[in-house]
């Protein structure tokens, strides 16, 4: 009964969303955190059987997931996510959100516990346009990603790559597979953690698990 | 399957029903009389035999009988879900939700609504004859709760053949009867959608509807419970009953925007005590209207159903433990401004459902309408309802009507 959902294949989508979903093998079970209007989990769920689910902090966000069928809930990585038991799923993917929490710390390792792999991207504010922009300017970058002013921006902890890398490493969190983005949200053929990585990539993409 | 079997050959007989309250009315639907040698065991340790269900249906169960939904009504609802009602004349309560094309598509789902046990629109409840005596159970028909509602429709779904239902949703004691029945049952219902509901019922619920209770027991005319024999009615107890508990259906800003400060057909105060302004003169009536389609026991024995429920002490304590392992599809729905089963209680189901590893939705509907809201036209909660049946008939393979 299940197999007459993914018989409607979904279009691709947007290019570092389908970078992630390409890494989650057929059939398992998937959360992700601040899954928006659920673009990636819809087509996870068509395209690959999926069993998804999704936390989103926004409400408009949820009703669009639930109504097109979704199971979402309305809620917050910070509070929600130690509900869930430990290996509840085998991917958590937290796309794009991390920055945007209170306790990145608290966060990243509720993501390796509830999941047996997480998948974790983020921009990086290593990149080197961004080290420029600071270095000439001597004002808070504002780029494509991370487009809104200092002061009302909802990214509160901003990263470089090779911060990531050595929070993950104070957290005993095994990095299994590292990859840095390029504007277009394509994959570059560039393996992170690296020096070259944290000034070109301009997202990072990790798969995470714990050790 | 066996269930039917052995109801087929004790044969439970199925005829039209009398509301209690208007004796003179035949209800519309089925009522389903089990017999006596088919008692219902109740949480309280007594057997209830024979006892009724009276229920009505929407739609058409399909061949495979997967399309069923049940509906369970609200502490004063009744089955009479989307039609005009046979006592009262006004549209059926869900009647913007059930029927054909609408959210609960009675092309595509047969939906079963029961008047729940204790109920007097049918059901057996303290108003039926009880067939010992045969006179009124009053207070000596037994205290029942939401678990035994539930046991009761059980036997209904059982005499109806169905396996497992497509879907079982309802609003406030509605949703509790939900939620009762995915713990107890969880392989019988496919897919789950508890309302505006809680997992038990706070102090702040019991304290409202102990309010209701004492107003309907200090009417002399309530004459300890024993009024239907001796030919009175204690309708200005139930009545303040009911103005009480309309309050906490709606909200302040709910209250406002209907009626303000403004006053009831009078250009200044009357330094009195009529009903000088709007909201009271609304009350008023609302109580008014009540008494005539409602049985003042029947008031005691559901909210105090409401008041016993609470699902984690049914299960060792934590709510988690009442959906262990389960594989029914969750919606919780809860709305912004409802105080009485407010999106904190809601979210404390969601979390277990979590623990659990449950697949739920979640979605918090922003209205200022308070707990009525899920028997209102919402357009936001319309959606979600919809997509999520649609999303779970998918699932379950139910064709498009």
């Amino acid at each position: 009964m299940i197999a007459l959902a993914a018989a409607r294949p979904r279009a691709n989508i947007r290019v570092d969303l389908q970078i992630i979903a390409d890494m989650v093998a057929p059939g398992r079970r998937v959360l992700d955190v601040g899954c928006g209007d659920g673009a990636l989990l819809d087509w996870l769920q068509h395209n690959k059987n999926v069993d998804g689910r999704g936390i989103e902090w926004s409400q408009a966000g949820v009703n669009a997931c639930v109504r097109q069928g979704l199971s979402v809930i309305q809620g917050d990585a910070e509070t929600d996510l130690r509900d869930y038991p430990s290996e509840a799923f085998d991917y958590v993917i937290l796309s794009q959100t991390l920055q945007a929490t209170y306790d990145p710390r608290v966060v990243l390792g509720e993501v390796v516990r509830i999941g047996r792999r997480a998948i974790v991207s983020f921009p990086n504010f290593g990149v080197w346009h961004i080290r420029l922009a600071l270095l000439m300017t001597g004002k808070m970058p504002v780029t494509d990603s991370l487009d809104s002013a200092w002061y009302e921006t909802p990214n509160i902890h901003l990263c470089t790559i090779s911060d990531f890398v050595e929070l993950c490493d104070d957290l005993g969190i095994v990095i299994e597979q590292g990859m840095v983005l390029d504007r277009k949200g394509r994959a570059r053929q560039l393996r992170a953690p690296g020096f070259m990585s944290n000034l070109l990539g301009e997202q990072g993409l990790f798969v995470l698990s714990r050790r | 399957m066996s269930n039917l079997q052995r109801h087929a050959m004790t044969a439970p007989e199925v005829r039209p029903a009398v509301a209690p309250v208007a004796p003179g009315i035949v209800l519309p639907g089925n009522r389903l009389d089990f017999p006596a040698l088919e008692p219902l065991p109740l949480d309280c340790g007594v057997s209830l035999a024979p006892f009724t269900v009276a229920y009505q249906t929407y739609g058409t169960l399909n061949a495979d009988k997967s399309n069923a939904i049940l509906v369970c009504h609200a502490l004063t609802g009744d089955q009479f879900v989307a039609e005009t009602h046979p006592v009262t004349g006004k549209p059926g309560w869900w009647e913007t939700m059930v029927g054909p094309g609408l959210v609960f598509d009675t092309e595509r789902y047969f939906i079963i609504c029961t008047n729940v046990l204790g109920g007097c629109m049918g059901s057996s409840g303290p108003a039926t004859i009880n067939p010992a005596t045969g006179q009124p159970w009053g207070l000596s028909f037994p205290v029942i709760t939401i678990r035994d509602m539930v046991r009761a429709q059980v036997r209904l779904i059982d005499h109806l053949g169905i396996d497992s239902l497509f879907c079982v949703t309802g609003g406030s004691m509605g949703g509790m009867q939900v939620l009762e029945w995915a713990a107890c049952h969880p392989e019988r219902v496919f897919s789950a959608m508890p309302i505006a509901t809680a997992a038990r019922h706070s102090a702040q619920n019991i304290a409202f509807h102990e309010v209701g209770r004492q107003a309907i027991m200090a009417d002399p005319e309530w004459s300890g419970g024993d009024y239907q024999r001796q030919g009175r009615r204690p309708e200005r107890g139930l009545a303040v009953a009911r103005m009480a508990a309309h309050i906490t259906y709606l909200s302040e800003a709910a209250l406002h925007r209907k009626f303000g400060r403004s006053l009831q057909n009078r250009e200044a105060l009357s330094f009195g005590f009529d009903a000088d302004f709007q909201v009271e003169s609304y009350l008023r009536h609302q109580g008014s209207i009540f008494v005539d389609r409602f049985d003042a026991n029947s008031y005691l024995y559901i909210t105090r159903a409401c008041d016993y429920f609470d699902l984690a002490a049914e299960h060792g304590g934590t709510l988690a433990n009442a959906f262990r392992g389960t594989r029914t599809r969750f919606c919780i729905v809860s709305f912004t401004s409802d105080w009485l089963y407010p999106t904190s209680e809601n979210r404390a189901v969601v979390h277990a459902l979590n623990a659990a590893a449950a697949n739920v939705s979640f979605v918090e509907i922003a209205t200022d309408k308070g707990h009525d809201a899920f028997l209102l036209d919402e357009p936001e909660f319309f959606a979600t309802v919809g997509g999520f049946l649609n999303g779970c008939a998918e699932h379950r393979g139910l064709a498009k009507s």
